[in-house]
């Protein structure tokens, strides 16, 4: 690529440029690390000398310590539960919307698309909103962290965009042979469309996932708290579960052991996106990119 | 925007001239009714989860109580807005909104755009690549797990106060110090945010046609030169919409992480209206008065989307998202 060597003035320049961008990353995986690190230690050495390299100051401690807090794996359970019923919801919901809006001979779509876009800039707001879900019912239920977020405007413009971006050859030779539109899009479009189906499923799992604004206000029994709220709970309440402490003695101990429990529940809810992050990869710009063209 | 406007004018000029109009929009659904089946869902929704809370916005000018439903409570004009605008701790909360986010977006904005243009200077896709990807990483957790690592971070038996007292100081309560609630909380935004935040502007950048650098580069110009005079002008499009996008957001940002940062000995600098709103509405059960700040707050962001909108449409040759 480079035909042209670099001037002296550039090198230096080009050196600051990876200096930067060196320290960069790490201020960004520094705090990562150290949490790993953390999480694994011996909790009197973490206490009393920070993280250390050293094997023998090692211990699962803090792990076995949170996966005997009920809530955490009954919460994991949940939000594993809520996060994939909202991804079919809404992948199903907005890639439905976005086809026909995708098309020239659908008409009033400039109104339906009028009617979506306005909700991007103007809302109820959140009294107005709760108060419709609590007159449908819907409070300490699944359905008040699934349904009313499955529309989304970002994903159905998404949607139509690639749709757009579909060769229209095949739909029309379809239509010629007589196929109807529910025909085109289960037989040709749906096939077609798997890329901005994976895409859309990713980003709403990951956000569902992540997500504790919509349960903290409307779930109220404990037992129906997705994972992030017991994290609220454990990290930033500081509160533990009561059933694993039986003596007073125990519990003195506990208070020691909070700190090292937050690293490795920091660590354990971050599995799955870990686990999901080599999948990502492949669509980080994609997804990005064409919401922001359109 | 306004040709498709001057389409729409025609269309609706061509829908007026056919005078069996109804029945044409019959025989049109008639044909596609299965193109209005699959767009039923979200509509449906949308006016449900979107278009009645508008109108149950209406609570804000009432007295509004549960039993008597929303049309059935008394009308109160603009009590609520009053009794806002005259509360003790409203410039608080005001000054604490605009502050955090006008910081934030201060610092926050530039650093996307500075990790994009040095990320460009990478030549090895791979190295790259390897790069993004930790970059990208802090995006994906939660904002739950981003305050939990900051509490066990910051703690006062924590790793940066091991520091602090490493160096002779007295170990600092990060958490509950009113003076540190900004710094952490923008700092943290940028940590988490700004390699996401930088994928538009690496996406606007590798459009640069690499001739043009090499042209450059032969009549003499540096690579300060060519950041300065290739790739700013071609991410300059980009930055204009950001800009508009991040100022429509400017009260609005930021509750959920607010709300669990927030607590009674930050509050003096913690305490934005977003917080004011969740803890009034649903700790204190202050309906109405909730739905009145918070529409207030809306109002105050739809006035600088337009106003920067606007501005960024003068300085950028027309280009604006409105």
């Amino acid at each position: 690529m480079d035909i042209i060597k670099p001037s002296k003035n550039d090198k230096i320049v080009l050196g600051v440029i990876y200096t930067l961008l060196t320290l960069f990353v790490l201020a960004i995986i520094g705090p990562l690390i150290y949490v790993v690190i953390a999480s694994f230690m011996e909790p009197n050495a973490l206490l009393t000398k920070g993280i250390s390299f050293d094997i023998s100051n090692y211990s699962f401690e803090g792990y076995r310590l949170i996966l005997s807090d009920a809530q955490i794996i009954g919460g994991f359970i949940n939000a594993l539960l809520y996060s994939a019923i909202f991804t079919l919801c809404t992948v199903s919901v907005c890639v439905f919307a976005g086809y026909p809006l995708s098309l020239d001979h659908f008409k009033g779509r400039k109104i339906i698309m009028t009617l979506f876009i306005i909700t991007m800039f103007f809302g109820g707001g959140l009294i107005p909103t709760y108060l419709v879900i609590k007159y449908l019912g819907m409070i300490d239920t699944l359905w008040a962290l699934v349904i009313p977020g499955a529309v989304s405007v970002w994903n159905i413009i998404l949607a139509r965009t690639f749709f757009r971006g579909l060769p229209k050859e095949m739909s029309e030779a379809a239509k010629i042979d007589g196929a109807s539109e529910i025909m085109i899009f289960m037989k040709i479009v749906i096939p077609l469309s798997k890329p901005i189906v994976f895409v859309l499923a990713l980003y709403a799992f990951v956000g569902h996932w992540n997500d504790f604004f919509q349960a903290l206000i409307y779930l109220e029994s404990q037992d129906k708290y997705p994972l992030q709220l017991v994290l609220r709970r454990i990290l930033i309440l500081n509160k533990v579960d009561p059933n694993i402490v039986s003596s007073i003695q125990e519990q003195a101990e506990l208070a020691r052991l909070s700190e090292l429990m937050k690293y490795a529940a920091i660590v354990v809810s971050s599995i799955p996106l870990l686990a999901m992050y080599p999948f990502f990869q492949k669509y980080f710009e994609k997804g990005v990119m064409v919401g922001s063209l359109k | 925007m306004q040709q498709s406007a001057k389409l729409e004018q025609n269309s609706i000029v061509k829908e007026r001239s056919n005078r069996t109009g109804f029945k044409e929009v019959k025989r049109c659904i008639k044909e596609n009714y299965w193109l209005y089946l699959l767009v039923l869902p979200s509509v449906a929704l949308t006016i449900i989860f979107k278009y009645f809370p508008m109108y149950g916005v209406l609570i804000a000018f009432k007295d509004y109580s549960y039993r008597k439903g929303i049309l059935g409570s008394e009308w109160i004009g603009f009590h609520h807005f009053e009794r806002f605008l005259n509360a003790p701790n409203f410039e608080q909360l005001l000054f604490n909104t605009l502050k955090l986010n006008m910081f934030g977006l201060l610092l926050g904005f530039p650093v996307p755009i500075i990790l994009a243009l040095m990320l460009n200077q990478i030549r090895k896709a791979a190295v790259k690549k390897n790069i993004q990807l930790f970059l990208y990483a802090p995006n994906f957790i939660s904002v739950v797990v981003v305050v939990g690592i900051l509490f066990v971070l910051l703690s006062p038996t924590g790793p940066v106060n091991y520091l602090v007292t490493a160096m002779n100081g007295t170990p600092i309560s990060f958490m509950s110090e009113p003076d540190y609630f900004r710094p952490i909380y923008i700092l943290s935004g940028i940590w988490q945010g700004a390699g996401w935040a930088s994928i538009i502007y690496v996406a606007a950048l590798a459009n640069v046609d690499p001739e043009l650098h090499n042209a450059a580069t032969i009549d003499g110009a540096s690579l300060l030169q060519r950041i300065r005079h290739i790739d700013l002008p071609t991410i300059k499009p980009v930055v204009a919409i950001m800009v508009i996008l991040a100022a429509g957001g400017i009260m609005a940002g930021g509750g959920d992480k607010a709300i669990l940062m927030w607590n009674e000995m930050n509050m003096e600098s913690a305490d934005i209206i977003s917080t004011y709103v969740y803890r009034v509405g649903f700790q204190q059960a202050n309906y109405s008065f909730s739905a009145a700040v918070d529409l207030f707050n809306t109002i105050i962001n739809l006035i600088m989307l337009f106003t920067v909108n606007f501005i960024v449409k003068r300085v950028n040759e027309g280009n604006g998202i409105v």
